[in-house]
């Protein structure tokens, strides 16, 4: 029998179906994977589940009894945990790991009214004996990394008795290595009977998780893909289109230097390296999290300072103190997290596309202090045409659009205006496929700039870059092909 | 009244029904506004004659310049505690100047005002330099300045003839021109304050509205990290933000000084308050849900007028916090509940 079951399930907002007729199983001790481009209905799915969202038309079955969860509590009750991309609202900063994984048991009163310290580490090693995992359990909830925290959100899922546990994109912000880590304790947690349902847009993830993939377009489940599952046929289902294969088009590295590091140090410690970008190169960085990826780009942005070493910009030392100045010297960067470091809040001003587009630029656009929004407007428009954005117009909120196309914006932010050079942080995060080759394809048609990219995941690097090199314990180790070495492909090295 | 306005609207779920509901979203204090002025003028035909109505925004001008000065600290997400202190330190520096000191006109408005953005200056060098929260750093500078304004006079009130702590007599006097600043009137129909006013939002609102230094505020205050990723000076924008509010404020407390005369240790009570509340009621205007100076002129003009038209109709002058705080609660449920749903 299986344990939860979806029956022609529907949900529309407004004119639009998010799901239709879409009808699904998952077995204890399975795992299934969803997959489908933003807007497929995975997200609309899941929150019927878990009890945030109301079906309009069907049913669902839960260990054979009708199940229609009305709110994300009597979801857990039930035993289906959902834990969210986001981990940081596991928990609060100040609050210790064992006060985190016991913040449910506080709010349902099965804690006694007044906690001693001595309990909480004994129920909380308690929980995470039961999960098998290892967490410091006196530590601050904030010096946990991403990885923990999903482990902490996890552990307390299976306190409460999960029996079927959802997985939105667990590892988008997490390294190989603690990717790795994840999967066997998922693989241990199916071996305890308990099934899981994940989403993700990492083949990586799927490939050595997945019983199933499940594809949704357009609301409803298309295909299901059993074991081995052919992921190029998937994707390709998954977009409705064909793929256009990996880069067969690496460029030597024929351009002038635009970017040397020479002697740089990261930290004060760390081994110096010697790095070049050059004019017209995309040129990967990959590396765990932690590596000094990020580091890096800061120091080349002026966000931070390199411990030691110089770096020279089209031939000329280049000292930038301030992102300001490196703005100014035409290097231009689109951060990590872009809600956190390149995106306006809803309902303030500036979460626009044409005004987040002109943001740094709004000096050289409006040299008269007045805003000219119809330049404004112009710029956007174009910028939408050009990279494809999903978008009712320049002056649509920037949150009214899928992840993808806000990542676009954000590109066509530092594409507005001429570059040297371009630093881009885990850009391809909660991008779907079909937005990722866009991007990719935008990123790789300048010939004008060179192109420096940190991404921890390494398919993502060979997908995009000319060049790629590693890095750990924040140094450059070496370079795994250079100029016009063969070309590895990507989806080839993982099958 | 918001409610009998709007349940007919709330209540329609048809189509047609969104676009009326927009409008009153957006138009809801305006509405309120016109029909708490035909309802006054109604009961007291008094309240609609011309020069009851310029004496509402005379009486609001003051208020409505330091509400200004928050509002713009408001957008780039910090928050001015410090504008009343540093408009009645105003007055008595203003006083103090004149009486004390013997100087003109020009020199004191000069003096004063500079007084002002310095104190801005201070603000920002405690918030942005040491990252001293701005909700502390100018509650402690309100606290500093409260303290502050009453040492060169012992705790005195400044007038003609001061007797100063070491023994003796100040000689000067409140300068006529500097008077005319809040006694006269343009015609002999608006007064000077209220043009002062209109002159300070129109130039903050073109500002804060229609320039890339506003867009840059309003950047820093909705997302700071990314504003300084995209190049964007925030040290120095959260700088003028504070500096401008200082400055507002100043010129707030000569306003005040040229109207009342004197150096009064109590004026400027509750000016901090009624400066917040004209900008947080300006957050439902045109249901924009932020700060913005156009709302913070029409917030304080609103509480202006129930507060002229109740006097004419005879409530009591205690009553009028009471009024006030009304409003604010009902303009905030406005801004923050009942427009989200709609």
């Amino acid at each position: 029998m299986p344990l939860l079951q979806a029956k022609s399930l529907s949900r529309s907002f407004g004119s639009t179906r998010a799901l239709a007729d879409f009808s699904f199983s998952i077995e204890p001790g399975e795992i299934v994977a969803l997959m489908g481009a933003n807007g497929a209905g995975k997200s609309t799915f899941v929150k019927i589940i878990s009890g945030v969202l109301a079906a309009d038309g069907g049913g669902l079955t839960f260990k054979g009894r009708t199940y229609a969860p009305a709110t994300p509590a009597e979801a857990n009750t039930a035993g289906v945990v959902t834990v969210h991309q986001s981990t940081d609202l596991v928990g609060i900063p100040g609050l210790s790991v064992g006060d985190a994984l016991l913040l449910n048991r506080f709010v349902d009163r099965s804690q006694p009214f007044f906690v001693s310290r001595a309990r909480v580490r004994r129920e909380a090693q308690a929980m995470l004996r039961d999960a098998g995992f290892d967490l410091p359990v006196d530590r601050d909830f904030a010096a946990l990394s991403a990885a923990e925290r999903q482990l902490v959100a996890i552990a307390r899922g299976l306190a409460n008795r999960a029996e079927l546990l959802i997985l939105d994109e667990p590892t988008a912000s997490l390294s190989a290595t603690e990717s790795r880590r994840l999967y066997q304790t998922l693989l241990d947690l199916k071996n305890r009977g308990i099934a899981i349902l994940y989403i993700s847009h990492r083949t990586a993830d799927l490939e050595a998780l997945a019983d199933r993939v499940a594809v949704l377009r357009g609301g409803r489940l298309v295909e299901t893909f059993a074991r081995p599952v052919n992921f190029d046929q998937a994707i390709e289902t998954m977009i409705g289109r064909p793929l256009a294969s990996a880069r067969p088009d690496a460029r030597a590295a024929g351009g002038e230097p635009m970017l040397e590091l020479s002697g740089a140090r990261l930290l004060p410690g760390s081994d110096p390296f010697d790095l070049t970008v050059h004019r017209g190169e995309v040129l990967a960085i990959t590396g765990v999290l932690g590596a000094g990826k990020s580091r890096l780009l800061c120091a080349i942005f002026g966000n931070g300072v390199l411990a030691g070493g110089i770096m020279r910009l089209g031939g000329e030392a280049y000292t930038p103190s301030s992102p300001r100045d490196a703005v100014d010297a035409g290097v231009f960067m689109a951060g990590e997290d872009r809600h956190r470091s390149s995106l306006m809040p809803a309902g303030w001003p500036g979460e626009e596309i044409a005004a987040t587009i002109s943001l740094p630029h709004l000096t050289r656009w409006n040299p008269a202090g007045l805003i000219r929004p119809r330049l404004e407007r112009e710029k956007a428009k174009a910028a939408i045409r050009r990279l494809g954005i999903r978008a009712s117009g320049p002056d649509a909120s920037v949150w009214t659009l899928s992840g993808g196309n806000q990542q676009k914006v954000v590109l066509a932010r530092w594409e507005a205006e001429p570059g040297r050079l371009l630093l881009l942080d885990e850009p391809f995060q909660g991008v779907d496929v079909g937005a990722r080759h866009d991007i990719i394809a935008a990123i790789r048609s300048r010939d004008d700039r060179a192109t420096l990219i940190a991404t921890s995941d390494p398919e993502e690097a060979y997908e995009v870059a000319d060049r790629v090199v590693t890095m750990d314990h924040h140094t450059i180790l070496h370079s795994h092909r250079d100029g016009n070495a063969s070309p590895v492909r990507s989806r080839e090295t993982t099958q | 009244m918001t409610a009998q306005d709007n349940t007919p609207a709330a209540g329609t779920p048809a189509r047609t029904g969104d676009g009326i509901r927009d409008i009153l979203r957006s138009g809801a204090v305006f509405i309120l506004l016109a029909a708490l002025m035909i309802g006054f003028s109604l009961a007291e035909p008094a309240f609609i004659n011309l020069n009851n109505l310029m004496s509402i925004l005379q009486a609001v001008s003051v208020v409505a310049i330091l509400g200004v000065g928050v509002t713009v600290t408001l957008a780039v997400g910090g928050f001015d505690l410090s504008i009343g202190a540093v408009a009645a330190s105003s007055v008595m520096a203003a006083s103090y100047a004149m009486i004390v000191w013997g100087l003109g006109t020009a020199e004191t408005v000069a003096l004063v005002l500079a007084l002002g953005a310095v104190i801005g200056l201070l603000n920002a060098l405690l918030i942005v330099r040491l990252k001293v929260p701005d909700l502390l750093a100018t509650l402690a500078m309100m606290f500093l300045l409260t303290g502050l304004q009453l040492i060169p006079t012992a705790g005195r009130s400044i007038s003609p003839g001061l007797i100063l702590p070491d023994g003796a007599t100040a000689t000067g006097k409140y300068d006529p021109a500097f008077l005319t600043i809040g006694r006269s009137s343009l015609f002999g129909i608006v007064p000077l304050p209220v043009i002062l006013m209109a002159v300070v939002a129109i130039a903050l609102y073109v500002l804060t509205e229609r320039t890339r230094i506003g867009r840059l505020l309003f950047a820093t205050g909705g997302n700071e990290l990314a504003t300084r990723l995209a190049g964007g000076p925030t040290d120095r924008l959260k700088t003028l933000a504070y500096v401008i509010s200082g400055t507002l404020a100043s010129l707030g407390g000569i306003v005040v000084a040229a109207r009342v005369g004197r150096g009064d240790v109590s004026s400027g009570g509750s000016l901090l308050m009624d400066a917040v509340a004209a900008s947080l009621i300006g957050y439902a205007v045109l249901g924009l849900r932020r700060p913005n100076v156009l709302g913070t002129l029409v917030g304080a003009v609103f509480v202006g007028v129930l507060l002229n038209g109740l006097t004419m109709l005879n409530a009591p002058y205690y009553t009028q916090d009471f009024v006030k705080g009304a409003v604010l609660v009902g303009a905030l449920a406005l801004t923050y509940g009942i427009a989200r749903k709609a």
